[in-house]
């Protein structure tokens, strides 16, 4: 839960933030909304996570209570091979950092109900068999362990000798006072008697969070001895595994893997993952704040492109509404139903101005009459009821946008090769970017489905009439009802449908006795003829009907949010801000510092119209560009000779003067500590095919 | 009955009962007897007895040493102590001398005395061999784990019908006895649901046999675990194959990390010369056989990856990648995250920060299968194929 912690902190940095410009506006006194926006949106995160990770979770746990129950059975199959190690394989995908959380959660949820032994162990402690077993031991004691041979006499008395037999006396010792002292004394009275069955022998639990990353041999030696324990100590392993389950069998020899009794668990993958926290978060009217295309944009791709941590996603969904509140003054609006209403009541002369001045409140005031426009223009208080309004409309726009969305998706979901994208989040994306029913895969798809099999159309219709039945506004109530009208038609063409008898020019064929060429042509003309012009059948009629009501929804309901007055209160669309602070450019910020240092320094004395670098700017920056008009290897004693002359020139010398552009010892320094500097950023490096020259390296200037 | 088992140190009824605890061993066992003798006596400072893995070393000592009062220092797996201090095993082969005390350091491996013997030289010790069971001797011993509710005969019979199927690919002791307790409910089935009886081996051979076949290529090798074999046994639905842990090798990729792993395979598998030939548009006419170099006659995959710089990798990485790709940090990232999945390995030390050295850790199927789901055919890319 890192994340989540780190974000609320932010939030109290963003708020005195807010405070200070109390003074400046009155209508951003209101801190709440914000603020109760950000608790709002962290609750649900946590749920969400949660969520996620229940169904495996809760599977681990099943299957650490049913192996120590096993345990403790005494009929002869379970005694026959008592001596495997449970193993659970925990394969979580390959966005390691995302783990974290889940082994926490895991972690606490096996020290909650199913033994009070439990330790997380990581590669990078555990390089050698010893370190392995000191971490084991002291995060289950919970006391010093001496690893040290040597010094044994001068250790701390309380510390214990480092191998397992310590943790198995340990273990023998805690649970015959634990069975002798009253049970469940301090456990819930309900759970007693499970706990009870647990509490003689619970299993201690050993979870490897990253697999891939141990020392196969210190592995095997760990799992070799620990089988040696097993009838005194009910081990328990879980493996996390980052990329496939037979990276075990990689790691493990038979020797070794037939000491373990390993079941796979396979979490959901990532893509599986974003779409559910898309779903929860981006794709509901119930969350004020949204994302415009491109930023969406920008944070899918990070994700599909780059690392696939939904965690990264989340905290680009936070960085992108912090930005949006600390950025859009009408921000303020952002927020549920009741609050934005008082909230407009409470705008300053100021923000109404910034409303006046909305791309998409100047559209709308185009479109009214002049004697409004002038109102709207002048009038405050007439302008804060136009504003109520809108947002009302604003709110309704969202109510209906993504029930119709989802039916829209239930439709194109089915069809032959995705025309309009197999997830949710490509349909979205092509729903904000412009009006979808102009888009020609839209076309395609509304052709597709008038052939569709009535099975199908049926099937998923009945979806879209539950995903409209659950909508809350008067609009898809209304669409829900017209709806469910047509799907009652389909049954009652089921019971009307009876075989037409239609005479068909075949069957005329098989009544003359004798076929001819000529005869069977004419027929076959007649069949393609009445074919082409042939009475549609009632139920081509109804489908036709249906796919002419889902193309009246969407062309309804989801126009993009550009084409919503005032969509700039909620939407937050700086893809650049978003991008420059979660995919860093460390390459391109250091040849912006260097060629144009302004850019950081922000010294206006460095500006120079034509973009090159003034003589004044740092030794480095110099270097640099004098570097860049070299070749493939730079003869350093030509470039101390260029740069000397551009800082004499800085220096203000005469360039008619005797030492003008002549090396002094200061300048030499300075000189050579600009290159130094220059090949510690890996632009030049020294190199043995020619004295006193470096190379310029192929990532450097170009 | 007399038994194998005779000494003048020890009542005969006591070794009768470590006879029956150690069957098929009596004769090493005899020979440990004797070499320790009597309590009272000196005995040979160091043995060191070998045989493979589950031939009874372990069992027959802790037998010895518990039921006769024997007092040895007993060092299993042995094979360790050459890995630690080069005077560690010297020391040890003559305790008894250095102690100045009766007692013998008894070491045990799976691992011949050749092996072991020090450069320095060392005190010789006795050398012991556990020889492998016969079949006839795991038929005995796995006889005697007989099922409390079936009678003995069915049991050995079981076992018979067992080491047919399995002996021919294994002797160990262990899985044998491990295999016959997973496999025993199946063939107790029959009698169970009472369609055959406990004398009709036949029919019990027919029903059980082509279910230990199937065992011997999941069980066996742990494709599947015990727990799951049990499962299916119980659910014994046909269609339900249970996909072994060998089945699960595909691993979802971020689409950049794919076409990195992509190039960091080309960089590994093609000399460094063929590049241009690969990633220059215009590269002229170079046939395989003009650069040709004698060593590079033999497959480069036969000789396994070699290691590239980071430079190289990320100029083969733009040079395949499709798109215009900044070099952002998360690109970076990606390198190293490989590296942590094990799927690239860094060469070069941590510390090294200039100009890091990769190597690439997968197989051809692997990156095969990557490069079919980003649409690249590595074939065309790889040297060795051309």
């Amino acid at each position: 839960m890192t994340c989540v912690h780190s974000f609320f902190q932010g939030c109290f940095v963003f708020k005195p933030s807010s405070k200070k410009r109390k003074t400046r506006s009155l209508g951003e006194t209101c801190v709440n909304p914000k603020s109760k926006n950000i608790t709002w949106i962290y609750v649900l995160l946590e749920v969400l996570q949660e969520e996620l990770n229940k169904k495996i979770l809760d599977s681990l746990l099943d299957f650490a209570k049913k192996c120590s129950t096993t345990r403790q059975h005494c009929d002869w199959a379970s005694k026959m091979r008592a001596n495997e190690i449970p193993t659970a394989a925990l394969v979580l995908g390959v966005n390691v950092p995302d783990h974290d959380m889940t082994f926490q959660s895991l972690f606490d949820l096996l020290k909650h109900s199913v033994t009070p032994h439990v330790v997380s162990v990581q590669a990078k402690e555990c390089g050698v068999l010893k370190h392995l077993l000191k971490r084991v031991l002291e995060g289950l004691m919970d006391v010093a362990v001496d690893d040290d041979d040597e010094e044994e006499m001068e250790q701390n008395p309380r510390s214990v000798h480092c191998s397992l037999s310590t943790l198995s006396d340990w273990y023998t010792a805690k649970t015959k006072k634990s069975s002798s002292a009253t049970p469940g004394k301090k456990r819930n009275v309900q759970d007693e008697d499970e706990h009870h069955h647990h509490h003689q022998t619970p299993p201690v639990v050993i979870i490897f969070k990253d697999l891939e990353g141990f020392n196969p041999r210190v592995l095997q030696d760990f799992i070799s001895i620990c089988s040696r324990y097993i009838d005194r100590l009910p081990l328990m392993f879980i493996f996390g595994i980052a990329t496939s389950p037979s990276t075990v069998q990689h790691m493990l020899p038979h020797s070794v893997s037939s000491l373990l009794c390993i079941e796979l668990f396979q979490s959901l993958s990532c893509t599986q993952h974003l779409a559910t926290v898309i779903d929860k978060l981006i794709l509901t009217a119930q969350f004020p704040f949204k994302l415009n295309g491109k930023v969406m944009q920008v944070l899918i791709s990070i994700f599909l492109y780059h690392d696939f941590s939904v965690r990264n996603f989340i905290k680009g969904l936070q960085l992108a509404l912090l930005e949006h509140f600390h950025s859009q003054p009408l921000s303020i609006l952002c927020c549920k139903k009741k609050e934005a209403l008082l909230n407009v009541t409470l705008l300053s002369g100021r923000d109404l101005e910034t409303v006046r001045q909305l791309p998409s409140f100047i559209r709308f005031v185009e479109k009214q009459e002049a004697g409004e426009q002038v109102k709207l223009m002048t009038d405050d208080d007439h302008l804060k009821e136009a504003c109520q309004k809108l947002i009302k409309d604003l709110r309704k726009y969202h109510k209906s946008y993504y029930p119709v969305l989802r039916c829209l998706h239930t439709l194109t979901s089915l069809l032959p090769r995705y025309p309009l994208g197999k997830q949710i989040r490509e349909l979205h994306l092509i729903c904000l970017e412009k009006n979808v029913w102009e888009n020609e895969d839209y076309q395609s798809a509304m052709k597709l489905l008038k052939m569709l099999a009535k099975d199908e159309l049926i099937t998923s219709l009945r979806k879209c009439s539950e995903i409209l039945s659950s909508a809350k506004s008067k609009k898809m109530k209304k669409a829900f009802t017209e709806l469910d009208e047509l799907l009652a038609k389909f049954k009652h063409l089921d019971v009307q449908e009876e075989p037409e008898s239609v005479t068909s020019p075949i069957r005329n064929l098989q009544q003359q006795k004798k076929t001819d060429l000529f005869q069977l042509q004419k027929t076959l003309l007649e069949m393609n003829e009445s074919r082409r012009s042939k009475k549609k059948s009632p139920f081509e009629l109804l489908r036709n009907e249906v796919v002419e009501f889902i193309d009246g929804l969407v062309t309804c309901h989801l126009p993009p949010p550009e084409s919503q007055t005032l969509y700039e209160v909620c939407y937050y669309s700086s893809s650049a801000t978003v991008r420059r602070h979660l995919n860093a450019t460390p390459r391109t910020s250091i040849q912006t510092a260097l060629s144009s240092p302004c850019f950081y320094l922000q010294n206006e004395s460095l500006k120079n119209e034509d973009g090159t670098v003034s003589n004044s700017a740092p030794d480095i920056c110099i270097a640099y560009k004098l570097h860049l008009e070299c070749g493939r290897l730079i003869n350093l004693y030509d470039w101390l000779e260029a740069y000397a002359t551009v800082v004499s020139a800085a220096e203000g010398q005469d360039p008619d003067c005797d030492t003008f552009g002549k090396v002094d010892d200061v300048k030499h320094a300075r000189f050579i500590r600009s290159v130094s500097e220059l090949e510690f950023l890996g632009f030049i490096k020294s190199t043995r095919q020619k004295t006193d020259h470096v190379a310029r390296l192929t990532w450097g200037g170009c | 009955m007399t038994g194998v088992l005779h000494h003048p140190g020890y009542a005969d009824e006591k070794l009768q009962r470590v006879e029956q605890l150690i069957p098929c061993r009596e004769l090493q066992a005899g020979m440990l007897v004797s070499l320790m003798g009597q309590p009272q006596h000196y005995s040979y400072p160091s043995i060191f007895i070998y045989g493979h893995r589950a031939s009874g070393k372990s069992h027959v000592l802790h037998i010895l040493m518990k039921e006769l009062e024997v007092t040895a220092l007993v060092m299993e797996k042995a094979e360790l102590l050459r890995d630690a201090d080069a005077n560690l095993l010297p020391a040890l082969l003559r305790l008894q001398e250095l102690v100045d005390d009766n007692i013998t350091v008894i070491l045990l491996s799976e691992i011949v005395w050749e092996k072991f013997r020090p450069n320095t030289g060392c005190f010789e010790p006795l050398l012991l061999h556990f020889p492998d069971y016969s079949k006839g001797e795991l038929q005995q011993i796995l006889s005697t784990d007989s099922h409390p509710s079936y009678s003995a005969e069915l049991y050995s019979s079981y076992i018979n019908i067992l080491l047919g199927v399995f002996y021919s690919v294994c002797r160990d002791l262990r899985e044998l006895r491990h295999l016959a307790a997973l496999n025993f409910n199946k063939f107790c089935e029959p009698l169970t649901e009472g369609k055959v009886k406990e004398t009709e081996t036949h029919k019990l051979w027919r029903n059980i046999e082509p279910h230990l076949k199937k065992a011997m290529q999941t069980v066996y090798i742990r494709e599947v675990s015990s727990l799951q074999w049990e499962q299916m046994q119980q659910t014994e639905d046909e269609g339900g194959a249970l996909r072994g842990l060998s089945a699960h090798t595909h691993v979802e990729l971020p689409y950049y990390s794919k076409f990195l792993l992509i190039a960091a395979y080309l960089a590994s598998y093609n000399p460094a010369r063929t590049d241009k030939r690969f990633f220059v548009k215009h590269h002229g006419k170079i046939r395989k056989t003009n650069f040709l170099k004698k060593n590079e006659k033999t497959s480069n995959h036969l000789l396994g990856p070699k290691p590239f710089a980071l430079d190289r990798l990320l100029a083969i990485f733009y040079s395949v990648v499709d798109s215009r790709v900044a070099p952002t940090a998360s690109i970076f990232s990606q390198i190293s995250s490989l590296v942590t999945l094990q799927l690239l390995t860094q060469i070069s030390h941590t510390d090294q920060l200039d100009a890091p050295k990769y190597k690439c850790s997968i197989s051809l199927d692997f990156i095969s299968a990557v490069s079919r789901t980003v649409n690249f055919d590595i074939v065309k890319y790889l040297y060795d194929f051309l």
